[in-house]
């Protein structure tokens, strides 16, 4: 029963109900890293870092906190690890740091976070809880990868920073300009959810 | 110290060229959910620049003769937050105490302000961008503005849109993004007149 709970957890998480593409949640403070894929990376493991963990101490705090104070207790415990994900990356990545900006901070409002908390946590035990933040934030990772790749591919010619595309390649400006960030994300929705569908109507 | 920028550009770039919504990314969640709704939407997008601008002049203050002083610019996440939160309590107090009709009308949408991106967004933003006060007020107002004003078309769009026929897959989510992107595309247009960083 537990185990099957686990990967029901997981398979929701990271597809069935995956929060970027079928619940649309978190997309805020991340359409903005997707031009490179350094930054997306590094930008997504703080989120999924901050999901999990905030998200096994809402639980194992739940009976401690009154309800009529969740909600704030809630963004506290959130930021306190956003400020170690803030710390960490200025002091060994310094240059990413600084080209995240402000959108490190902003892991704080991220909607996915507080919707797992909020929604999960609070009624879950710790380590389901820490496994259902874990997958969410991958579930979001995946897809924010891929969104990044083809940004960067296009719009800049290269993946990772290395040079992909041959030299004659004329670079898609738009792909670097913030409209195409919402181009991607929906021509991904679309793919993904027509794949959905399309599976739906087999069964 | 801070930014040669004039006033009225600053106003207006934030506005338009730096759309918070548009070029920043802010304030998506609640910029998809509730754009369904005309009327919502507008209330919204009162409400949300009404604390934007608050909050913004409270935390430059908090920030410059609070955190920098002690040597606490770490913990300005946690600060602006609570700062944002205690905002939006009062001001929740206040207009129903002022106006049952606004309160009516804002509803659910003013608690929800605390966690919207893009309050917070304007927050960082004038913290790292070095803002003097003045001009994190005029970026407060003009930030809230543009998002209103992103937030009413996208509603009005949204309305045609319901009414067409739009594959299955791409439904909901998927048409709302794309309209948001050619949205963005027009702003851009903008980007000739000014440009403040």
């Amino acid at each position: 029963m537990a185990q099957k709970n686990w990967i029901a957890i997981a398979k929701d998480n990271l597809w069935y109900n995956n929060p970027v593409f079928i619940q649309i949640l978190g997309i805020c403070s991340t359409l903005a890293v997707t031009n490179t894929l350094i930054n997306t990376s590094i930008m997504t493991v703080g989120v999924v870092f901050v999901t999990g963990l905030s998200a096994l101490t809402v639980s194992l705090l739940k009976s401690f906190i009154p309800r009529k104070v969740r909600m704030i207790a809630q963004t506290l415990i959130i930021s306190f690890y956003v400020i170690i994900v803030d710390i960490v990356l200025r002091a060994y990545v310094p240059e990413v740091s600084r080209a995240l900006g402000p959108y490190v901070g902003l892991i704080i409002t991220n909607c996915i976070i507080m919707g797992r908390t909020e929604a999960f946590a609070q009624s879950n035990p710790p380590l389901l809880s820490l496994w259902d933040g874990l997958t969410s934030g991958i579930g979001y990772m995946y897809v924010l990868l891929m969104v990044a790749f083809v940004r960067e591919l296009l719009g800049f010619g290269t993946l990772f920073g290395f040079q992909i595309l041959p030299d004659n390649f004329v670079n898609w400006t738009i792909m670097v300009m913030p409209p195409s960030a919402f181009f991607m994300l929906a021509i991904f929705i679309w793919i993904l959810k027509g794949y959905m569908f399309r599976k739906e109507v087999k069964k | 110290m801070s930014p040669d920028v004039g006033l009225i550009s600053l106003f207006f770039a934030s506005i338009f060229t730096s759309n918070i919504l548009l070029s920043n990314f802010l304030g998506m969640c609640s910029f998809i959910s509730v754009s369904k709704d005309f009327t919502s939407s507008n209330g919204l997008g009162l409400a949300v620049t009404f604390v934007m601008t608050i909050t913004t002049a409270i935390n430059w203050l908090v920030y410059h003769y609070l955190l920098i002083p002690f040597g606490l610019e770490y913990l300005r996440y946690i600060v602006f937050i609570i700062v944002i939160a205690a905002i939006v309590q009062i001001s929740e107090m206040v207009i129903e105490r002022m106006s049952t009709n606004l309160y009516m009308s804002l509803g659910i949408f003013l608690p929800l302000i605390t966690v919207n991106c893009a309050i917070l967004g304007v927050a960082l933003f004038m913290q790292i961008r070095n803002y003097n006060f003045l001009q994190s007020v005029i970026f407060g107002l003009g930030s809230g503005l543009g998002w209103w004003l992103a937030i009413v078309s996208l509603a009005a769009i949204r309305k045609k849109v319901d009414k067409s026929p739009v594959p299955g897959p791409l439904k909901g989510p998927g048409i709302t993004l794309i309209t948001i992107g050619l949205m963005a595309m027009a702003f851009m247009g903008f980007s000739g007149m000014l440009n403040v960083q």
